[in-house]
């Protein structure tokens, strides 16, 4: 399989700020992670809290990279590229109020990558596209499903609850958008 | 139930190792690193030693290797097997799910159309 490098990191960081709009478009989640006693607790060297936040905020690196590819790939029309920007700035809250729950927990957030390697070549029309962003949130969903049980702290755990129903939702919007099934199933794991 | 039907229904009841995988795609792809390490080659490598990847020194210093066995048993509490991973994921509870996804990327792994 070829691979397509992809410089991202350094226009995130640009976008600095718009994530400062996205802490008050993510208040919520934000004031939720702040100032939680459980935190000091997760605040300790190698906590499962603060790892699976490290981990949380890297995934959401990734996408928002990924989108990024995608709104750029010029195969999108109007309204998929639409719908691209406004689920890469989902992903761009979901990113600040991770890290802002690093800050809570006196830990420096992690940057994004300075390259993203993504598999462009095998992306030649809108529907590629498409599908390559819902497989993306197909295993985000899986990720929060797979971490929330590990917080300690269960208002961390409520956070990461409510971007996972984001991103199931950014997949049943993709797959419907793909003449899919939205929801196919009862359950996720 | 004559034995090919019987072979035929398990085969109809036997998770499907690719659908499971797809739940690693947010972190993993088989070809490049991404939040996680890249797979190509993961069934009989050491544990922690793609070049370049920024594992936890825990995975560094798990001394495991990646067979059908230690997959197995990490895919099943991945936190609980190597304490201080990165791959902070609850886990794959169905043995038969761990099965389909280990037995799949032997084979994904692999594939050196996929795996180049």
């Amino acid at each position: 399989m070829s691979k397509t490098i992809v410089e991202t990191g350094p226009r995130v960081l640009a976008r600095r700020g718009f994530l400062a709009t996205a802490v008050t478009l993510s208040g919520a989640a934000v004031a939720l992670l702040a100032g939680r006693p459980g935190l000091v607790r997760a605040a300790e060297a190698g906590s499962a809290d603060a790892a699976i936040l490290k981990t949380a905020l890297g995934a959401e690196y990734n996408a928002i990279a990924a989108y990024g590819v995608g709104i750029d790939s010029g195969l999108l029309g109007a309204g998929a590229k639409k719908l691209a920007a406004t689920f890469r700035d989902h992903h761009r809250a979901h990113a600040d109020a991770l890290a802002g729950a690093m800050r809570a927990l006196k830990l420096e957030p992690i940057q994004p990558l300075a390259k993203y390697e993504f598999p462009v070549e095998q992306l030649k029309q809108e529907a590629d596209v498409l599908a390559f962003a819902a497989g993306l949130e197909r295993g985000a969903m899986s990720a929060y499903v797979g971490a929330i049980p590990l917080f300690g702290d269960r208002e961390l755990a409520r956070a990461a609850a409510s971007i996972l129903a984001d991103e199931a939702m950014h997949w049943a919007v993709l797959r419907n958008a793909l003449g899919q099934e939205p929801v196919p199933e009862a359950f996720f794991t | 139930m004559m034995p090919s039907l019987l072979l035929a229904a398990a085969m109809f009841a036997m998770p499907d190792g690719a659908a499971i995988y797809e739940r690693c795609l947010a972190c993993h792809t088989l070809a490049h690193d991404a939040v996680g390490p890249r797979h190509c080659g993961v069934v009989g490598r050491r544990a922690g030693s793609v070049p370049g990847y920024a594992y936890s020194p825990s995975m560094r210093n798990s001394g495991l290797t990646w067979d059908e066995a230690t997959l197995d048993r990490f895919l099943a509490a991945p936190t609980t097997v190597v304490p201080g991973t990165l791959m902070t994921y609850a886990g794959v509870p169905d043995p038969a799910e761990r099965h389909a996804l280990v037995a799949w990327l032997r084979q994904a792994a692999h594939d050196p159309e996929l795996c180049h």
